[in-house]
């Protein structure tokens, strides 16, 4: 029986490498593992977006695999380790949750190197990369800030963690140059992903008086109720100009195809090396949609703002930085807060008027 | 004329024996038409999910580690559903054991506390598991209330609970904000059997639940009682048993062997608490409780080709680029294809050329 | 537009798709039928409806392809569940995993894609009398067409003989059967009504809600639809209630946030829930001889001949 059994498996095996086709063998295979669907149009999508633009970068030097919709649960570890063990030298690891996993195959597999998206511990063969998401919150803060005529800014969020709260904070501070009694109204809608409920939570920020919509989650619903109702708003993750023609501003987009070139490319000559990258509007993993549905003088101050951020004269996290509870922060990065800082953001600024969740 | 369904005056063991091999068949001509539609080589396919993952003993032991939990939790379905009692909330029995036995790790981490904090999880969540397990059975006693519902909705509270408490009062001080616990100190962990691997003793624990369950329902007195509750009541009733003390003993071992699933779960694969940490597991031993006829060795076998599909379905997407999507509905198919042969085994098909009553018409 | 009218308008289109899909349930419950696979069937109804919809441009036509798509589900369940006597619980699990997996083959053509949503009604001096105008007559057709459902459903139970013989057959199929009454014929139909209401719920997410189709976009409301039916105690019109409770503490909850008033949303989350559990006691205790659920429920009937 067992005999029968390898020669099947062998057979099995023998057909799988005929389809491959023979060059197989010199391609550098890439793993991803993805938190969602291919077709979420959110987070998951725009890691997919940048998966196919590497491949049309490299063509036929790379191979590239996607494992979708695993889990952050006990899965993600045996996930990510059959993409090592099928032969993958590069793996990225597409979501916060999985980081601990990521770091056990990592120490397992010393010979495949590893990129894990938004976490904060890394190894000598995983890197993490992640995207100063806040610097294009801090434009549309500004944005918002002039378009608003109610003075109330409408905001969707996920979960509270650093990224989102550094956004709601940078997205004040910007706003406030412009208008320093402006107020935001915050909806946590405990989902990154459950279209009704973000277009339910859309519906809840007008009705309360609020005419520009922002978000926090992945779906489209948001903008597309904004549209219905003829308020403006902000698009997440990618374009969403085609769910609200009339409605959206700009979208703060994440945009991995560079990094992924990069780093393939940094595999391909054999200069990887395990890094932090934080990217932003300089690098171009953070890209503004076109400013739209704005006057000319609005537009030009976004992209003055955009300009001053990307030759570093501006920092969203300029000192001094006041608290909710009206002290001053510490600022250790010299003028500005420091990374760390930022990326275990924890506190309102002064002009938010609610408490974060659990806190 | 008219094909109708009849029961057999006898289960029919040569079915009971040929119809996995009918299902699997069945499913396997149905795959490869699919498999050939979406362009693929149905025979290279069927290879990927069915035997590419036995080829190495890494493969095998992912296998197993899919498996420990979902027999785990069917095992104890299985009672209560020949005791006639529809738990179908397993997965909040499962969360609820977790959330339990990581308590005391959440709450020991850090100390010099000694290698009894994960026997003492384990007891931590079998109890809590089996307490959860006891509100629908109790509802249902008292005040009968039906625990398909009831044991329904309390998996949402369970799911929610969990939420709340890793993202408010178990959060990781230095996550963060992540809504996760601290990684569990090494004493608060499965132990690995493997070096290297990520075989658990929680495999060793699922075998002795599956013997104990076999034990149980063909050598006790509490297991007889329990299949003639659910196979004939009114008899059971003649025999003097009681039938509202065993619907509490099953749910009570259900929940139990729930909790004990989850909470090994959390210290072995995951190694912290945190939301979603079940993908659905509750709800697919619910199906592999079916599979396996309700039958201690039938589960074990059921849970293996389960975890089986899984396995080769994330295979299936890395070497042969098969959507999950198309995993998904291979399962579904095969569940169907199997449910339904098993029913041959009780029934038969019959030709009948007029109808024996003149139906009086419904309209 | 007052902010109470604005909150009822939400109120009504967030439990639109709650109340179809039971509905339709609550009608498969009465006979006997348990078919745990409603999201499955909801979420196939969505790929379906938004494909559509999509391909004609006409949300009538994305809303009869949800509807279709759904009694083609609920008749691989009969099948499976009538025809060859297969356990309904299992069965209706087997579904809902069907139903991801082939929502996601079917939706997948329609990634990115955008329909204009079903627009709302506006009939000229009713929809614009003040307060409750837009409330009556300014909804999408959905809306509506979902309580002139109920109400029919409810009308169909207690006021027609075959509603009466539906009843029977849920509540002992058994004399039902000696009686001369078909009753698998009477099962199937009724599970195909529930695929049917599912398939048109599922579909009213993307015709109406939100003009797209991702994956898993049902998130969960076919389970809770389920919850309901128990909530609702089998009756009509303490659906209608139930689905509108729910619907309210959904959109009260983000409204309450917006105020700024601090509750664990994972409290308010689990509320329905909880209340479910206790109507479930209380009911049962009322009655003596056990609960107002439909007394064959999720048993299997084999004809004897």
């Amino acid at each position: 029986m067992k005999k029968i059994l390898i020669a099947a498996t062998a057979a099995v095996l023998a057909t799988g490498a005929g389809l491959l086709g023979a060059s197989a063998a010199d391609k550098l295979k890439i793993g991803f593992i993805y938190l969602g669907p291919v077709g979420d149009l959110g987070w998951t999508y725009q890691h997919d977006l940048g998966r196919l633009e590497m491949v049309k970068e490299f063509g036929d030097k790379v191979e590239t695999t996607f494992l979708e919709n695993v889990s952050e649960g006990p899965d993600s570890e045996r996930s990510i380790e059959q993409l090592a063990r099928a032969g993958n030298k590069l793996i990225f690891t597409t979501s916060f949750g999985y980081m601990e996993p990521t770091l056990k195959v990592a120490k397992k597999y010393p010979n495949v190197h590893f990129e894990h998206a938004t976490g904060y511990k890394r190894d000598k063969n995983m890197s993490t990369y992640s995207g100063r998401f806040y610097e294009g919150r801090y434009i549309q803060g500004i944005i918002a800030a002039k378009m608003s005529k109610s003075g109330v800014l409408g905001y969707i969020a996920s979960f509270p963690i650093p990224e989102v709260i550094s956004g709601i904070n940078a997205t004040m501070l910007g706003a406030q140059t412009i208008n320093p009694n402006i107020k935001v109204k915050i909806i946590w809608a405990n989902t990154w992903f459950d279209p009704g409920k973000e277009a339910d939570a859309a519906k809840a920020l007008i009705d309360q008086g609020a005419d520009i919509i922002m978000q926090h989650t992945d779906s489209p619903a948001a903008m597309q109720v904004a549209a219905e109702r003829g308020k403006l708003a902000f698009g997440q993750d990618s374009e969403m100009i085609k769910f609200g023609p009339k409605a959206q501003l700009t979208s703060t987009m994440n945009n991995w195809g560079p990094y992924y070139i990069q780093r393939v490319k940094a595999e391909l000559d054999g200069t990887w090396k395990s890094e932090d990258f934080w990217g932003g509007l300089k690098s171009k993993l953070v890209v503004m949609a076109p400013y739209t549905n704005m006057p000319d003088d609005v537009k030009k101050l976004a992209m003055d703002t955009e300009a001053a951020i990307i030759e570093g004269r501006l920092q969203p996290f300029k000192c001094p930085i006041v608290g909710q509870d009206g002290k001053e922060v510490e600022c250790k990065g010299g003028t500005h807060l420091d990374d760390g800082q930022v990326l275990g953001m924890n506190f309102y600024v002064k002009g938010i008027d609610e408490k974060i969740p659990g806190k | 004329m008219q094909l109708v369904l009849e029961k057999r005056a006898e289960r029919s063991s040569a079915i009971a024996l040929i119809s996995p091999l009918i299902a699997i068949g069945l499913t396997l001509a149905t795959m490869s038409i699919l498999f050939a539609m979406l362009g693929k080589n149905p025979i290279s396919a069927l290879g990927v999910y069915f035997i590419a993952p036995f080829v190495d003993s890494y493969s095998l032991q992912e296998i197993a580690v899919k498996a420990t939990p979902l027999v785990m939790i069917a095992i104890g379905l299985s009672l209560c559903y020949l005791a006639n009692a529809w738990n179908i909330g397993a997965e909040g029995q499962f969360l609820i054991g977790a959330v339990a036995g990581s308590w005391l790790a959440v709450k020991t981490q850090g100390t010099d506390a000694g290698p009894w904090v994960f026997p003492a999880m384990l007891l931590l969540g079998a109890v809590g598991g089996a307490l959860y397990g006891l509100i629908p059975a109790i509802c249902k006693v008292r005040f009968g209330a039906s625990e398909i519902l009831t044991s329904l909705m309390l998996v949402y509270v369970a799911d929610l609970l969990l939420d709340y408490l890793v993202r408010g009062p178990w959060r990781d001080p230095k996550g963060f904000n992540f809504p996760t616990t601290a990684e569990f100190d090494p004493v608060a962990t499965v132990p690995v059997l493997i070096e290297g691997g990520r075989l658990h003793l929680g495999g060793v624990i699922a075998l002795v639940v599956v013997a104990a369950g076999a034990v149980l329902l063909a050598r006790t007195i509490k297991g007889f009682e329990i299949r003639v509750v659910g196979a004939a009541p009114r008899a059971a009733r003649f025999g003097g048993f009681n039938s509202n003390q065993l619907i509490l003993l099953a749910f009570a071992i259900s929940g139990a062997l729930a909790g004990m699933a989850g909470i090994i779960e959390v210290a072995g694969p995951v190694g912290h608490l945190q939301p979603g940490i079940s993908p659905g597991y509750g709800f697919t031993a619910i199906i592999v409780a079916f599979l396996g006829r309700l039958n201690p060795i039938g589960i074990l076998f059921a849970g293996l080709f389960l975890a089986l599909t899984f396995i080769g379905g994330e295979q299936a997407q890395i070497t042969m680029k098969i959507p999950l999507d198309v995993t998904k509905v291979f399962q579904g198919i095969l569940l169907f294809f199997v449910l339904a042969c098993d029913s041959l085994i009780l029934y038969r098909f019959k030709l009948v050329f007029a109808s024996p009553k003149v139906s009086r018409g419904a309209h | 537009m007052g902010l109470i009218e604005a909150i009822i308008l939400a109120v009504l289109a967030a439990s639109t798709p709650l109340l179809l899909a039971a509905t339709g349930e609550l009608v498969t419950e009465r006979a006997g039928v348990l078919n745990l696979g409603v999201e499955g069937m909801m979420i196939v109804g969505a790929a379906c409806g938004f494909g559509g919809a999509w391909l004609s441009g006409s949300v009538i036509i994305g809303a009869l392809c949800g509807i279709g798509a759904g009694v083609l589900m609920s008749l691989i369940f009969a099948l499976m569940t009538l025809g060859l006597a297969v356990n309904q619980v299992a069965t209706g699990l087997a579904l809902t995993i069907l139903g991801i997996g082939l929502s996601g083959l079917i939706g997948s053509r329609f990634v990115g894609e955008k329909i204009s949503l079903a627009p709302h009604l506006h009939i000229p001096g009713l929809t614009d009398i003040p307060l409750v105008g837009r409330i009556l007559f300014g909804e999408d057709a959905f809306v509506y067409l979902s309580l002139a459902l109920v109400i029919g459903v409810w009308f169909f139970l207690y006021r027609t003989r075959t509603g009466l013989i539906l009843r029977a057959a849920g509540d002992n199929h058994t004399s039902a059967h000696a009686l001369g009454y078909p009753v698998l014929r009477i099962r199937m139909f009724a599970v195909m009504f529930g695929g049917a209401c599912a398939g048109l719920a599922g579909a009213y997410l993307p015709l109406a809600y939100t003009p797209f189709f991702i994956p898993g976009m049902t998130a969960g409301r076919g389970w809770i639809a389920l919850a309901l039916v128990v909530f609702a105690s089998w009756l009509p019109g303490r659906l209608v209630i139930g689905a509108y409770l729910f619907g309210a503490v959904t959109i009260l909850q983000l409204h309450a946030q917006g105020w700024g008033v601090g509750v664990p949303s994972q409290l308010m989350s689990a509320l329905p829930y909880l209340a479910t559990i206790i109507v479930l006691v209380l009911i049962s205790r009322a009655r003596t001889g056990g609960s107002t659920a439909p007394a064959a429920l999720g048993t299997v009937f084999v004809p004897d001949r």
